[in-house]
């Protein structure tokens, strides 16, 4: 584990304005907790935010917007030829065809992996990542070793996740340092001839979408 | 800035934290921290840009230290701050101080659910296409990025600056993210797609295969 994502028991630089008191039979809160609820109450009192739109935004990523956008684009693209050419020319539009909009995917660009290519995404300066079809990113997405490797290391980074690509094949790694949003389309696996668009999302993984893994890679027992 | 961000090519953060069934928050604090980020953000008083130059702008060991969402936290309380919408002891207590200043009166009215639904749904494209210059550049020629080092907010990593690449692609206009973040209007301006042989960037022991693109505007770069 990265272990990054935990609160960190050592403190940089500020109090956490907890007074010691009051807390005698409350679970333990983290000082980071107790910032957080600090902020959103004064943000509320101040009416610089609703709180109805605080659940929305927060329902949004937790439940409506995710992987599975992006899986449903790429068994279009698997199974309609004509959507993918119009996928690969303007992914923002093709994309918008099935509602997948706005923020953090309004400029998308979609990167075919073939026998002779593969792409993976990274965003070394913070942790720009397709919200829109992929929803929020994972941690190891927005951590140190993986920003850090990713363009030095591909090929050893990929290894990690269990993923070895051919010396012959070309590795292209896409650094999102401006405002457009990368998707892979990963290659659609031996197998699956025959198989409807909702089959195909089945096996369509956040990870192969980043160009992190390949669904060849995948067991087959994993398979829908 | 040659902030603790730019890590693309640093060494030593250890193995990639890959974590299976991952959940989108692993706190709820988290969720909160998300959405409290981005409501205080729709009242537009800074730019996608000028949040990430605050983040940024964290001394490196509190940025390495720092779960993602906290690094997010702590961008805010300086932007709210900056931007007149709260003072640091009111971050300790949650509760409004008499002693804080007036909120500026130009204030937009917090966005209701209804609202934020509606700003997450449309974004905010950085793309400007036929209000910028003309693009300098074609697919296919050979720049290299000047030697940016500054204190403000830029773009260009630091593993490509003076190195020589190629024009993959232009993506049209898009705003220049040093304008946007130091409030100098959006300066916008063509951004390409350039592409790095991984042996240019990181000598014989790259594999011969790889390669790494950035997207990069047209003030990054000079011709080679």
């Amino acid at each position: 584990m990265a272990g990054d994502h935990h609160d960190h028991a050592h403190d940089h630089d500020h109090d956490h304005g907890h007074d010691g008191r009051g807390h005698a039979h409350a679970a333990p809160t983290s000082p980071m907790a107790e910032r957080v609820k600090a902020i959103e109450a004064l943000a509320v009192a101040k009416g610089l935010v609703d709180p109805a739109a605080l659940d929305l935004i927060v329902d949004t990523y937790e439940s409506r917007v995710g992987p599975r956008n992006g899986a449903r684009v790429v068994a279009r693209a698997w199974t309609d030829p004509a959507y993918k050419a119009r996928l690969l020319s303007d992914a923002t539009a093709a994309i918008a065809e099935f509602g997948f909009t706005g923020r953090q995917g309004e400029d998308m660009v979609v990167l075919e992996n073939t026998d002779q290519v593969h792409n993976m995404v990274v965003c070394t300066l913070c942790s720009c990542y397709p919200w829109t079809v992929l929803g929020l990113p994972p941690v190891w997405y927005k951590s140190a070793p993986y920003r850090s490797r990713a363009v030095l290391d591909p090929r050893g980074v990929l290894a990690e996740f269990g993923c070895t690509i051919g010396d012959e094949v070309e590795l292209r790694v896409w650094d999102s340092t401006a405002e457009l949003r990368y998707l892979v389309l990963p290659q659609r696996p031996a197998g699956t001839e025959g198989w409807d668009e909702e089959r195909l999302a089945a096996i369509v993984t956040r990870d192969s979408m980043i160009g992190v893994t390949r669904l060849a890679d995948q067991p087959a027992e994993l398979r829908p | 800035m040659n902030g603790a961000q730019d890590l693309g090519g640093m060494m030593g953060f250890g193995p990639i934290g890959i974590e299976a069934n991952e959940p989108v928050f692993h706190a709820p604090w988290e969720a909160r921290a998300l959405a409290v980020t981005l409501a205080v953000g729709f009242l537009g008083r800074w730019s996608i840009d000028e949040a990430r130059h605050a983040r940024e702008s964290l001394p490196p060991p509190v940025y390495l230290t720092s779960s993602y969402y906290e690094i997010w936290l702590r961008g805010l309380e300086r932007l709210m701050v900056r931007h007149g919408l709260a003072i640091d002891a009111e971050f300790e207590t949650g509760v409004p101080d008499p002693a804080a200043p007036a909120l500026p009166a130009d204030l937009k009215p917090a966005p209701d659910a209804a609202q934020a639904a509606a700003i997450l749904a449309r974004g905010a494209s950085a793309r400007r296409d036929g209000s910028g210059r003309p693009a300098r550049f074609t697919a296919g020629d050979r720049v290299k990025v000047r030697d940016i080092n500054t204190l403000a907010h830029t773009r260009a990593p630091r593993y490509v600056r003076g190195r020589v690449g190629t024009i993959e692609r232009l993506h049209g206009d898009f705003v220049l993210p040093d304008a946007a973040a130091a409030r100098r209007g959006e300066d916008p301006q063509p951004c390409y797609a350039v592409r790095f042989a991984a042996r240019d960037l990181w000598g014989e022991t790259a594999h011969p295969n790889d390669c790494v693109h950035a997207d990069l505007w047209d003030d990054y770069l000079e011709p080679a």
